[in-house]
């Protein structure tokens, strides 16, 4: 056999690392990558064992809903049925938390003291809510949203009609802020950028979304810097740099994650800002894979990065899954998004970058458009609003590669597939 | 229960039970049939769960919606049976429907 030229010691004596559908392969996260990877293996034949750890006590379970339904009946769904797993033949720990990783031996521990032996790990780690960086950070009533639990307070919250403050106008920020005015809570929403959700949409959109917003009685105020958070046990006010006070009975902490790299690191894992992958899902240690918001990823024309969102983990997965039964890799996939705010059904395709040509089609009125961006006549990513034929005919334009009249795509009444100049 | 046929991308054929007011999509994820992303939960807007359903079947589910319709009119390999599957609720008079899941689900 020959021996392994990666970074991992060569060892003859431990397990080693084999390809193929009888590997035995853990799983380190029952998210959205974590779930999906265990149903693929299963689909595409695999037959070792295969243990999926989950440090929450619930089943994998739908993320959308934390944000968008979490006053509803819909809050909580599970991704498969419970009995799926024992089914599947999947080794489920929930509620475990992985205690000690000896890469070398290709074992890990977990808390209540299993040991499991790989020839795969997968880390779908995941990410953790980015703390705010400000004093009464810790009071009762400062929460963040990321599992079923805090979504579980957040609507005890919205029942009692708690005055909300929500710090941070990212997706989850506007989502809530969505959610909870239509449920009558008033809602003040703090952005210490410039505009909504600064780090990841057009300014264009941002300032769509901030009107529609607005228009339904959301507060939002932008350049706006959270000093403090003050109360006596439990939150009272909020401290803006302003000088001036906002009374809160809750606060919502939205400004970003932290992706869960502390388990790579201590695998001696290449990071950078998050477990570096390639497009087989393998990390700089040829028996570990890695999945999901934990990575920095390639992505076709930008070049490494980290997306948070259950498509990239799931195209993730499904490269780890070829690359764990030793089958041919998938093919690349366009990254993509979706939101739901009042009652625009967001959907954006392609990595949004400054500086492009941003052409309107559609009318934000009415609620419904799509903001298309190019570069050198070519369209690179489009941000829709309840405009479904938009956003997948925007993704063929985006991965073809076609060359498009700007007049035309502006036009809602010239049809999407007659927009290129039929050059490339 | 119906009984649904699928045919998958591989051309194998799976005939699943799937409870009355689950969609064509429910039965196929639970059951870990391959072809079937699903990736939004079913919450029509991904058109991962695209299937053929043949003619003959039409009438025994709603029709699709504008949003459907719109999803599939750019969905690849789209033809004038397309449906997404997660919009395929099963019914009483469903015992016998045959789908064929689209090869880029």
């Amino acid at each position: 056999m020959a021996r392994n030229p990666g970074p991992r010691p060569a060892h003859t004596d431990g397990p080693q690392q084999a390809a193929g559908p009888e590997a035995r392969v853990v799983v380190v996260g029952a998210g959205h990558g974590g779930a999906a990877l265990v149903a693929l293996l299963r689909q595409g034949g695999h037959r070792g064992e295969i243990v999926l750890i989950g440090d929450e006590p619930e089943h994998p379970y739908q993320r959308p809903p934390l944000s968008k339904k979490f006053t509803s009946g819909e809050l909580e769904q599970v991704i498969r049925p419970r009995e799926f797993y024992a089914e599947q033949q999947v080794v489920l720990q929930l509620g475990e938390r992985v205690t000690g990783l000896d890469a070398a031996a290709q074992k890990l521990t977990t808390t209540s003291g299993g040991t499991f032996g790989y020839d795969f790990l997968v880390l779908a780690t995941g990410a953790r809510p980015r703390p705010l960086p400000a004093p009464g950070a810790n009071l009762d009533g400062v929460a963040a949203l990321r599992t079923l639990a805090d979504a579980r307070v957040l609507r005890d919250w919205l029942a009692e009609r708690r005055r909300l403050v929500i710090v941070g106008a990212g997706y989850i920020g506007l989502e809530v802020a969505a959610v909870a005015t239509a449920a009558g809570v008033p809602v003040t929403v703090l952005e210490r950028e410039e505009r909504v959700l600064n780090r990841v949409a057009s300014s264009e959109l941002s300032a769509i979304l901030t009107a529609a917003h607005g228009a339904r009685g959301v507060d939002i105020r932008v350049d706006a810097q959270v000093c403090a958070l003050a109360g006596n046990g439990a939150v009272r006010e909020v401290v803006l740099g302003s000088g001036g006070t906002l009374p809160a009975d809750g606060v919502l902490v939205g400004i970003g994650a932290i992706p869960n790299t502390e388990l790579a690191e201590a695998a001696g894992l290449a990071c950078a800002g998050g477990i570096v992958v390639d497009e087989t899902a393998r990390t700089s240690d040829p028996a570990v894979l890695a999945i999901g918001d934990a990575t920095v990823r390639p992505v076709a024309g930008v070049g490494r990065m980290r997306l948070e969102s259950i498509p990239s983990a799931t195209e993730q997965a499904k490269q780890a899954a070829a690359t764990i039964l030793g089958t041919p890799p998938p093919a690349p996939e366009l990254p993509w998004f979706w939101s739901d705010q009042l009652d625009l059904k967001l959907k954006i395709a392609g990595v949004v970058l400054p500086g492009r040509e941003v052409v309107l089609r559609g009318d934000p009125g009415i609620g419904r458009f799509a903001l298309f961006h190019l570069e050198r006549g070519q369209v690179r990513a489009v941000e829709t609003a309840n405009s479904p034929a938009e956003f997948m005919a925007g993704k063929k334009l985006i991965a073809s590669g076609v060359l498009v009249d700007p007049v035309r795509l502006a036009d809602p009444a010239v049809p999407l597939r007659d927009v290129s100049t039929g050059a490339c | 229960m119906p009984a649904i046929t699928y045919v998958v991308p591989d051309g194998s054929v799976h005939v699943v039970d799937v409870p009355v007011g689950q969609s064509v999509m429910d039965g196929s994820v639970r059951n870990n049939l391959p072809g079937i992303v699903a990736e939004c939960g079913g919450s029509c807007s991904c058109a991962t769960c695209h299937v053929y359903l043949d003619g003959e079947f039409a009438d025994r589910f709603d029709d699709a919606t504008d949003e459907e319709q719109e999803l599939l009119e750019y969905a690849e390999g789209a033809r004038p049976t397309s449906r997404l599957s997660c919009q395929l609720i099963v019914t009483g008079s469903c015992d016998g429907v045959r789908v064929t899941v689209a090869p880029e689900a």
